[in-house]
């Protein structure tokens, strides 16, 4: 068994090497090719490292280095070049500096003034869901930020596992809210000019598919419905559910962004409801002054995890 | 009305209204629709606008659900009081955005999410779906007023201690607890307003048991 499979990796290895030596002596000649047609560097890739940061590598290092030399523009506005504060040579790489954190959703236009050279910039897609999602659950915390769905949190945070079920139900409702009502205002009621439906069409989406999860529920998952069963009808008169809906409209978010959102803050309530269900079962054992009984105290305790979460706004990288 | 000695004394005008201010204050006693009793209350004018709104849709919705109350089948009532919740809140959020832009533009999301406020549709269900017209009126008046003032003076003392301001004009010269104006602030206001209120409550009862011990 030992050798066959010793010999198995080994032949893979090899043909692994031939394979790449064959690239290499491919990519070789394009090179050359290249050079000899147009003398000087060429633009390898470009990366968005940093939202303020650009890396540029080069195939030869650069004459002009100076911010001088190149031009960074968004492609929507060709006319207005964003700032490059620094530009920082290694090698055949340079890095660009700009004044400004780039959209992580943009479309941006490099070009080098000597030698004329170009290159299409977007930063990554995964960079970007990346960014909405933790924006969402820590700096801009649904609920200690942004004060949103404090009903059921004041209402459902008394005990863990309601808690627990409460958060998965209300992350995967809300992705799914989102990601529909996200088409219908895309598709049906941009181009109708119909947006000032907004709400009669996104609290029918929230019904709607409340209703609907709750009969495939009790049909399909017996079990399921009758640990989350309770928590779907409630999802209805919370803000939450259709502050993601309402804010990705006002954005015009594209799609990846819009289901980042959704995401994201259907795991920051998700989070901040585990959390305060954790402090208030402690709360249980603790002498409080009776007028600050139940739900006095329990506003103080929020008021605390929201101080904490400010210190979450110094994760400026994702701004 | 065939039998008025059988049935218990309607509740007056004047209750319904006071029942809505203090005996189930939606803000302090029922803690209902607490979102934006915390996110727009940084300032006097903020609290007054939102509460304003929310005043004239549960007026609004209370009358109209009040009126077609034989006429909605009860199996789908959540979702038809919805709807006309939704409508009304479309209108004011139109009126408002017309209005008052510069206000609307620090409030506007909250606007939109009245549609999904629980004491609302929660009056639309106790009181509304049940009771002829102008109990409802009254009732959806005390309700409205009861989250106005406390919307209200929520924002008072938050503009007072982060801003050293009223309804826009600068009392003190500095800003005393900038800390009421953040976001954490907004909880602890709460917190301490809700004492207050719990501890006004318990005076007036005391007070009221001592006298009816009194007068027996």
């Amino acid at each position: 068994m030992r050798p066959a499979s010793g010999g198995g990796t080994g032949r893979g290895a090899l043909s692994g090497m031939v394979a790449l030596g064959a690239a290499l002596v491919l990519a070789a000649g394009f090179t050359g090719a290249a050079c000899a047609a147009q003398p000087g560097p060429v633009i390898r890739s470009v990366r968005v490292v940093r939202p303020d940061q650009v890396r540029l590598v080069l195939s030869s290092p650069l004459a002009g280095t100076d911010p001088g030399n190149f031009r960074f523009t968004e492609t929507a506005a060709p006319d207005v070049p964003i700032e490059i504060r620094t530009v920082r040579v290694e090698g055949t790489e340079v890095v660009l500096g700009m004044a400004q954190s780039l959209d992580p959703a943009g479309d941006y236009r490099l070009e080098v003034r000597e030698p004329p050279l170009e290159r299409r910039v977007r930063p990554s897609r995964w960079a970007l869901l990346l960014t909405v999602v933790l924006s969402a659950a820590l700096i801009n915390n649904f609920v200690f930020t942004r004060y949103l769905g404090l009903c059921i949190f004041f209402g459902v945070s008394k005990k863990r596992d309601t808690a627990v079920g409460m958060g998965a139900t209300f992350t995967f409702v809300m992705v799914a809210t989102g990601t529909l009502s996200w088409m219908l205002h895309q598709f049906v009621l941009k181009p109708l000019q119909l947006q000032f439906l907004q709400v009669l069409v996104f609290i029918g989406v929230v019904a709607f598919l409340v209703q609907l999860l709750d009969t495939v529920l009790k049909k399909t998952h017996r079990a399921l419905h009758e640990r989350f069963g309770i928590y779907l009808v409630l999802i209805t008169t919370n803000c939450i559910i259709l502050a993601v809906p309402l804010l990705n409209a006002a954005a015009d978010a594209g799609p990846l962004e819009s289901f980042a959102l959704a995401l994201g803050s259907g795991a920051g309530f998700a989070f901040a409801l585990f959390l305060m269900s954790c402090a208030r079962e402690r709360l249980e054992l603790a002498r409080v002054p009776s007028s600050f009984e139940g739900l006095p105290i329990a506003f103080a305790l929020a008021g605390l995890f929201a101080l904490a979460f400010m210190g979450f706004s110094g994760l400026d990288f994702l701004r | 009305m065939s039998a008025p000695v059988l049935e218990p004394r309607p509740p007056s005008a004047r209750e319904l209204i006071l029942n809505g201010i203090f005996a189930e204050n939606p803000v302090f006693r029922l803690a209902l629709s607490l979102c934006p009793a915390v996110a727009v209350t940084t300032t006097v004018m903020n609290g007054l606008v939102l509460g304003v709104a929310v005043l004239l849709v549960q007026v609004l919705s209370s009358l109209t659900v009040a009126l077609a109350r034989g006429r909605i089948h009860p199996r789908i009532r959540i979702p038809v009081y919805t709807l006309i919740i939704a409508v009304w809140v479309s209108a004011i959020d139109m009126l408002l955005s017309g209005f008052v832009p510069a206000l609307y533009a620090q409030v506007g999301l909250y606007v939109k999410l009245i549609v999904a406020f629980a004491i609302i549709i929660s009056r639309l269900e106790v009181f509304a779906s049940r009771q002829p017209l102008v109990p409802s009126f009254y009732d959806a008046l005390g309700m409205g007023l009861g989250f106005l003032l406390a919307l209200v003076s929520i924002g008072a003392m938050r503009e007072l201690l982060g801003n050293g301001s009223l309804v826009g004009v600068p009392l003190v010269a500095s800003k005393p607890l900038l800390f009421f104006a953040l976001p954490a602030g907004g909880f602890f206001s709460i917190t301490l307003l809700m004492a207050l209120f719990n501890i006004i409550e318990r005076r007036v009862e005391s007070r009221r048991r001592l006298a009816a011990g009194a007068a027996r």
